[in-house]
């Protein structure tokens, strides 16, 4: 049974009616959606909605007065320096947590108790301390950021095959080679996992962190045309955002997809 | 030479008893096989020598010096060849040099030489998921001989590889052998292949293990495997050895 019929039936339709690849139902489905929403935007004709065309046009206008690149280049800045700094931070330290049980104990309680807490309830406090700028929304995407690759790094690292382990200490390995030869690219599936998860996390972090904190970044710029009820300038970077979390979890499953291809061989047999 | 001397070996709380006083000297360049009932601490035995498991009693030297850590002049073959999934044939091989340090002109002077030595060139770019079992446990034992060991520790090499695989992984062990004589301790749950490799085979009662019986077998080198499985002193060492484990599989005369 292919794939595509188990989707299919999942989804109530009769199975391959029309014959169509999953690819043309998608692109079918998407059309439908998008010319629904524009002939029920055109109808209800309100200050409050929107259709596609709106925002289109929109768009266009935001691109050539050069307001979105400005706002998008403000949010990814933010988001690529909490998520590069939650990398950096994160993988080393859940190697050593899997590797040092001293460490391991000593850090779990804090990471248990951060990752538990609605992330969202500590903005204030780092304005307080921080600051509306740069710096304070850095800070909160990398809170967002980090515990999903902490945690996965950590969980790689303990799935790491013992008997390999011992192999290297039989052929002499130091530590430091260890991590190199073996932790490293055998946690790195998880690993990947992990950034994907926190680029979600972190487009909500940096998006919740402009809300509150700020007069720039793409969430300014959503705050700030629901003030005016500007629905068709607020939807574009909605869309944006949208698009930004397609293409960044996309490209990191095809990375995970490409680092192991052991680990989907062992899954075929 | 290996000197295991009187070694003892306890397990968890419980202590459970792995080993007990067992001793046994292998002297240069012999392939000492080891056999016994499952359970009776051949791996854990093998463990110990190689360093990677401490003794509870006694010591283990290697050319008269007591082993306490793995040691670059000891190598070991894993049942379950112990490849890296992620890297290739050839750095698989290199793996053990790049680990003790080696300079990079020396591992590319001496990784082909053990490619082509354990019939692998043309397979130098695959990944160990692209080969069969003969072929990876062929890596395994490449890799072991690249770092140029004194001491060879074979845990059940072939012991996940079928009927026919086994045989020729037999023979190639032995050719090899016969270009690169080594000091070999190799732990074996076969009757078959412990008499076609060994100078001797050391018999081990169960658990806790401790050596029951030493074997010479007496076959002269180089062997034909063929020939020797056909010969009248196999069968005589075969049924032998066969009785000898029988009696400690079965139990009927238990300490």
């Amino acid at each position: 049974m292919s794939e595509a019929a188990e989707r299919g039936r999942a989804a109530g339709r009769r199975e391959g009616a029309a014959g169509l690849s999953p690819t043309a139902i998608r692109v079918l489905s998407v059309t439908v959606g998008v010319l629904a929403w524009e002939a029920y935007g055109r109808a209800v004709h309100s200050v409050l909605f929107t259709y596609p065309s709106a925002v289109g046009r929109a768009a266009y206008e935001l691109i050539a007065a050069g307001e979105l690149q400005f706002y998008l280049k403000s949010s990814v800045v933010v988001l690529s320096l909490g998520l590069v700094l939650a990398i950096v931070l994160g993988i080393p330290l859940g190697v050593l947590m899997g590797r040092r049980a001293v460490i391991e104990h000593a850090v779990d309680p804090y990471v248990n108790a951060l990752y538990a807490t609605p992330l969202v309830a500590v903005i204030p406090v780092i304005v307080v301390w921080l600051g509306f700028q740069t710096k304070a929304k850095v800070v909160l995407v990398f809170l967002f950021c980090i515990f999903p690759i902490l945690i996965n790094t950590y969980q790689g690292v303990k799935n790491t095959d013992a008997r390999l382990v011992e192999v290297a200490r039989s052929f002499c390995s130091k530590e430091w080679r260890l991590w190199r030869d073996l932790i490293l690219p055998s946690s790195a599936p998880f690993i990947l996992a992990g950034i994907r998860l926190a680029i979600g996390r972190g487009l909500i972090g940096m998006v919740v962190a402009e809300f509150y904190t700020t007069i720039t970044g793409l969430g300014y710029m959503i705050v700030q045309y629901a003030n005016t009820f500007r629905m068709d300038r607020l939807f574009v970077p909605v869309v944006v955002l949208m698009m930004m979390g397609v293409a960044l979890t996309g490209a990191l499953r095809y990375l995970e997809r490409r680092i192991a291809p052991w680990l989907y061989v062992a899954r075929e047999e | 030479m290996v000197v295991i001397d009187q070694i003892t070996k306890n397990f968890g709380r419980a202590g459970t008893a792995a080993l007990s006083s067992c001793s046994l000297d292998v002297p240069v360049n012999e392939i000492l096989c080891v056999i016994g009932p499952s359970g009776c601490g051949k791996t854990t035995l093998l463990r110990i020598v190689d360093g990677l498991i401490p003794a509870d009693e006694g010591q283990v030297l290697i050319n008269g010096t007591e082993v306490a850590a793995p040691r670059p002049d000891v190598a070991m073959v894993f049942q379950h060849f112990g490849l890296l999934p992620w890297k290739t044939v050839q750095d698989n091989v290199a793996y053990g040099l790049r680990v003790q340090g080696r300079a990079e002109r020396e591992i590319a002077d001496t990784v082909p030489r053990y490619v082509d030595l354990i019939g692998l060139r043309g397979f130098e770019g695959s990944y160990p998921y692209q080969l069969s079992g003969g072929m990876q446990q062929r890596v395994g034992l490449a890799r072991a001989l690249a770092v140029n060991p004194m001491v060879l520790l074979m845990d059940e090499p072939f012991g996940s590889l079928d009927a026919q695989t086994r045989e020729l992984m037999q023979e190639e062990l032995l050719r090899v052998w016969r270009r690169q004589p080594k000091t070999m301790i190799f732990v074996t749950h076969s009757i078959d292949e412990a008499v076609i490799l060994g100078d001797r085979v050391a018999l081990m009662t169960r658990r806790p293990g401790r050596v029951k019986e030493i074997i010479e077998v007496g076959i002269s080198r180089p062997r034909d495997p063929e020939r020797v499985r056909r010969s009248a002193r196999y069968l005589e060492l075969r049924e032998h050895i066969w009785h000898q484990l029988k009696v400690e599989v079965v139990g009927g005369d238990g300490p």
